[in-house]
């Protein structure tokens, strides 16, 4: 379980989360929408501890991200995250990547992570491109690559941060059916997306941010088709046209 | 007696030492300097103060000839108390020397690998040196190989300046040779040519290497 208390976070004199509360259990699929800016990507990457905050508490499974006793490392082990832009390490084939960190973090062997990772890849569908470098890949390749590379860790919690948004239109496809597939096999997911029909369909939940506060948080259908406040009906209508 | 009667075999050979001499200068320099440019390069890096306290360093050692740098580092040693032969204090400068270019090569390399590659590196369980080691590092070596393989070359020839403080490598020992033998064209060819062949390889090997590492 991830819980979020009263969070609070400025860049300089910007004030970019104003008091979160959040709690997500274990299974659930949570998205959240909103404008950018609205700090939603912010509050993502605050709970595997990428962002240092200014007041309140990240809880995972009761271990306080922000305590100093805490090793955000081996926390980092069981919190997966994914980024909007390509972040595979260039420098290594696919199946390099993706068993890189099983073997330097957790000290497996070499032979038992590259079995680990052509697993993995297999599954978000890149059997065919083991040895691949990133640079012979698409943008929806890569992003399946990384997803691969953060399953490899055997993490609890995934975390997706606009993972869509930088690719080109026909390839946005084939990630969000990467997340389903996730999603069908009971992975905790917390997903920063402006793609509102899959929002609405692969969630249980989904929290509509605005200006730093969750405005609206509820049911994936609910808040999508009928929202209860004016600031997340505008919002929708907005991004639906 | 032809012209080139002041020219014998053991001639020869007294260039050989020199060229010995020339590279057993270059890779004493090479090795400390590059050492001491990579710790150099990633303090630069990792924190503003260091590199403010370090900048006077920097820039007089880029700034000042490096024949002065040998002169005067030589006449300080040897009034202070504590002469050194002439290959260490040649090691000395030219380490120092090469250090500070390394570190603004290794500078420029650690810049160029994209935080968001290093920041998925951390968010991944590995520590700041794990993820140096297997995602920084290797990527900035990519980048600064050419240029550090284009310092390496430059120290070789650079370390002739050694001759002012007495040591004799190569061009110092065709200058005796010419002053003996009055035969500057021909000595020179000769010293040009182990120059070249000292560097030559250095610059194919690199080659080779790059190659490999571009993969």
């Amino acid at each position: 379980m991830i819980e979020i208390k009263n969070l609070q976070k400025s860049f300089g004199q910007h004030h970019v989360i104003k008091g979160i509360d959040l709690t997500i259990d274990k299974g659930e699929v949570l998205c959240l929408i909103g404008g950018s800016g609205s700090g939603k990507s912010t509050m993502l990457q605050c709970i595997n501890g990428l962002h240092s905050i200014d007041d309140g508490k990240v809880l995972v499974d009761e271990i306080d991200v922000f305590d100093k006793a805490t090793d955000l490392n081996k926390l980092r082990e069981k919190i997966g995250i994914v980024f909007q832009q390509y972040n595979a390490f260039p420098h290594l084939s696919a199946i390099e990547n993706v068993a890189l960190s099983p073997r330097v973090v957790k000290g497996m062997k070499r032979k038992d992570t590259l079995d680990l990772a052509a697993k993995h890849l297999e599954h978000v569908g890149l059997g065919d491109k083991l040895n691949h470098y990133p640079s012979q890949l698409s943008g929806g390749q890569q992003q399946r690559l990384a997803i691969a590379r953060a399953l490899a860790m055997e993490p609890e919690y995934m975390l997706f941060d606009e993972v869509t948004s930088a690719l080109d239109p026909e390839l946005v496809g084939e990630v969000l059916d990467t997340m389903r597939m996730l999603k069908d096999e009971g992975m905790t997911m917390i997903i920063v997306t402006h793609e509102i029909p899959f929002a609405r369909e692969a969630s249980d939940r989904v929290a509509f941010f605005d200006q730093g506060k969750i405005c609206e948080i509820g049911d994936a259908r609910q808040v999508i088709n009928d929202p209860r406040e004016l600031r997340t009906r505008q919002f929708l209508e907005r991004v639906l046209h | 007696m032809s012209a080139y009667s002041g020219l014998s075999w053991s001639d020869l050979l007294f260039l050989l030492d020199g060229a010995g001499k020339t590279i057993l200068l270059t890779a004493l320099a090479t090795l400390f300097g590059t050492v001491l440019g990579i710790a150099l390069g990633w303090l630069r890096d990792s924190s503003r103060l260091v590199g403010w306290i370090v900048a006077p360093y920097v820039d007089v050692t880029r700034s000042v000839p490096l024949i002065i740098q040998f002169v005067l580092f030589n006449s300080f040693i040897a009034i202070a108390g504590y002469p050194l032969n002439p290959l260490w204090s040649g090691t000395i400068v030219l380490s120092s020397y090469m250090g500070v270019f390394t570190s603004e090569v290794v500078q420029a390399g650690l810049q160029a690998v994209r935080p968001e590659l290093r920041r998925a590196g951390r968010s991944l369980g590995m520590g700041y040196w794990t993820e140096m080691r297997y995602v920084t590092a290797p990527l900035a070596l990519r980048v600064v190989f050419p240029s550090w393989i284009g310092l390496v070359i430059g120290l070789t020839k650079d370390s002739a300046l050694v001759g002012v403080i007495g040591y004799i490598e190569l061009l110092r020992a065709s200058q005796i040779l010419i002053n003996r033998t009055n035969e500057a064209i021909l000595i020179l060819l000769g010293a040009g040519l182990f120059y070249f062949i000292i560097c030559y390889p250095i610059s194919r090997y690199s080659q080779t290497l790059e190659r490999k590492l571009k993969q």
